[in-house]
């Protein structure tokens, strides 16, 4: 692996024609918000030798990639989708930056937590989150990227309690979330499950005040 | 689709299935690419896999011939069995086919190499 400049490098997506865009979500400001947190949290997740990596909705697959990357051969880095145009996409990314990434079709990470329970050692997440009316949070396609129905929350609140089982004893969870998403109430929602939330980091992006959080275990 | 993935598969998300492990492959098309071989990872990985599973699914893929009935109870298996475990679990890959429920028959299509679990809504559990 070259130096920390191509290590830190957004993943390449220029695979991508410009209609890829029409049903794939374009990795925007806050996929690179996600960028910028996995690369702060990179002496933390080293640290704790993660073997298996899962990010849900993994759309154009550059979190996941760009996680792979960070964390080396050592890794089984899977991702899912509800949209196989994303899936399609993400496994290209994946290639042209000489990862090996793994994306299934399925429901957040229904197929693979039953097998998976106790044992995700880092767990990505950025959900569609955009206030919508819930008739708009959609089963596929390009409008599953960002509908997220009330508070934004309607597919974030779907995986939450899943996140308990699924996590290994000292597994991590990173979220997006925007700042009408009540942060809080996810908080007390995780707290239930033993999970402590810290703020990794934040921006202002246009209108949108965006967060990356964790979630660990209370030791 | 590699078989590792394979693997981690279930189709108890359908309504009324219970285990859905492991899900029987029926591949159209297999290939295998070259992938770095990490000793380490398959050390890691190892505890985490169904090898039976693993074995039947080598078997439908045609890639099983250098794979034991069982691993050895000792942890340190020798260059050979890591190197076949290493190209059965992420050098075989399944392009082309479709995985099947055990318990109800129901087809999940792999297509470019992606198994597609999604359901219709009258199917989840
Ligand atoms: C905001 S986009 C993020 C994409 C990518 N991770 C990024 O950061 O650029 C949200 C993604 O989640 C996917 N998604 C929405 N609902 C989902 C669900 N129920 N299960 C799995 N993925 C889902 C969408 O298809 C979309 O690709």
């Amino acid at each position: 692996m070259a130096g920390d400049k191509s290590l830190f490098s957004t993943p390449t997506v220029r695979h991508a024609t410009s209609r890829d865009y029409d049903d794939v979500y374009e990795p925007a400001e806050d996929s690179f918000l996600m960028l910028d947190a996995l690369e702060q949290e990179l002496d933390v997740l080293r640290s704790m030798k993660p073997t298996v990596c899962v990010e849900v909705g993994c759309g154009s697959g550059v979190c996941i990639t760009f996680l792979a990357r960070l964390l080396g051969p050592q890794a089984f880095c899977l991702c899912t989708d509800i949209n196989p145009k994303a899936a399609d996409f993400a496994r290209r990314t994946g290639r042209e930056n000489n990862v090996l990434i793994h994306p299934v079709l399925c429901d957040l990470c229904g197929a693979v937590e039953y097998r998976l329970q106790g044992q995700v050692d880092v767990l990505l997440f950025n959900p569609p989150y955009v206030v919508t009316p819930s008739s708009e949070v959609s089963s596929g396609g390009i409008e599953a990227s960002w509908a997220g129905g009330v508070k934004g929350r309607e597919v974030t609140d779907r995986l939450l309690p899943r996140v308990g089982r699924l996590l290994s004893p000292r597994g991590v969870f990173y979220l997006i979330v925007l700042r009408e998403n009540v942060v809080e109430e996810i908080e007390t929602a995780m707290k239930h499950q033993g999970f402590t939330m810290t703020t990794v980091i934040t921006r202002k992006a246009g209108r949108e005040h965006l967060s990356v959080v964790k979630f660990h275990r209370v030791r | 689709m590699k078989l590792l993935t394979h693997n981690m598969l279930t189709s108890n998300i359908i309504k009324g299935v219970t285990k859905g492990f492991p899900l029987v492959i029926n591949p159209s098309r297999v290939e295998v690419q070259e992938v770095d071989f990490n000793p380490d990872f398959i050390t890691r990985v190892l505890p985490k896999l169904d090898f039976t599973a693993l074995k039947q699914a080598a078997t439908q893929v045609g890639h099983a011939d250098k794979l034991p009935e069982a691993l050895p109870e000792t942890a340190d298996f020798g260059e050979d069995l890591q190197k076949t475990l290493h190209h059965v679990l992420l050098q075989v890959e399944v392009l082309e086919g479709e995985l099947v429920c055990p318990e109800t028959g129901r087809k999940f299509p792999i297509s470019n190499g992606i198994p597609n679990m999604l359901l219709n809504e009258d199917e989840v559990s």
